[in-house]
């Protein structure tokens, strides 16, 4: 068994704001992370072979 | 069309036939340089463009992988060690289609990718990205584990409420996985086939903040488009 390897095999944990209605689970919270930070990168890296505008 | 004669090629004939009728159409909508260019305009060297072809490589690879483990069959997928690593695949490929389609929909979004008369682009997208959720939805009801149980019985009261659990009843274990493996992945394919003959007809959007002469540049006119806007 790989001890880095993460066990999907249990049921996720969730994070609260509070006592409010604000609830998600850990692997949407990172999967949503990522898909931001993909988007900001995007944005900002430059594309190889793109050409300089300024 | 009478025997021995061959209508000219290209769309400059008057055809007499249905199929010279479609060809002739086909042409003057999507002539062979819009269908597939030599070149893009110079806005689109950014990273913020690649995400539209990267969900639609990932799907190739769900499709793929997903035509393999439905012939290899459910003990071959869970038990056989190239059968696991093809379910992962399948189940890896998709998260990656809806991350990626994510940052795709949030670059058009925010570019306002629906102007130039490329609102039945945006609403193709807006269609694709529905029947994927079937498909995505589909897929993990038939794992039948306990989340796949959960949340068939969340989706089933959603049906009723909306009046068509008569019809998709997700409970159905079979009926899943028809619609899982054969209607739904279709319609998506042939979904994801308009959207892009669409971006081919109408060019890709440019940035809202792109000048005129940009927006229809082909990528051969880098030079002269940076003059002008230099």
């Amino acid at each position: 068994m790989n001890l880095l390897a993460i066990s999907l095999d249990q049921p996720a944990t969730y994070w609260q704001l509070g006592n409010s209605w604000i609830l998600i689970s850990v692997p949407n919270f990172i999967m949503i992370m990522i898909m931001l930070a993909l988007f900001v990168l995007a944005l900002v890296l430059p594309f190889p072979g793109g050409e300089d505008e300024a | 069309m009478s025997h021995g004669t061959q209508a000219p090629a290209g769309a400059d004939f008057e055809p007499t036939t249905w199929t010279g009728s479609v060809r002739k159409r086909w042409l003057s909508t999507l002539p062979p340089e819009k269908m597939l260019p030599e070149n893009q305009p110079s806005y689109v060297a950014s990273w913020i463009y690649v995400f539209g072809m990267l969900t639609i490589v990932a799907m190739i690879v769900a499709i793929a992988s997903g035509v393999i483990i439905t012939l290899g069959g459910v003990q071959w997928f869970h038990e056989s060690s190239t059968g696991k690593f093809f379910n992962s695949v399948h189940y890896w490929s998709v998260q990656l289609f809806f991350l990626f389609m994510v940052v795709h929909l949030w670059g058009k979004y925010w570019m306002a990718a629906w102007r130039g008369k490329r609102a039945l682009t945006w609403a193709t997208g807006v269609l694709a990205f529905l029947t994927a959720v079937g498909v995505g939805f589909t897929g993990y009801v038939i794992t039948t584990n306990f989340n796949a149980q959960w949340i068939a019985f969340e989706a089933k009261d959603v049906m009723n409420a909306i009046g068509v659990g008569s019809v998709f009843n997700v409970t159905n274990l079979g009926q899943m996985v028809t619609f899982h493996v054969a209607p739904l992945p279709l319609m998506l394919v042939v979904i994801v086939a308009m959207h892009v003959l669409l971006v081919r007809k109408h060019g890709v959007v440019p940035p809202i903040d792109a000048i005129d002469h940009d927006a229809v540049a082909p990528a051969a006119a880098e030079t002269e488009s940076a003059e002008v806007a230099s």
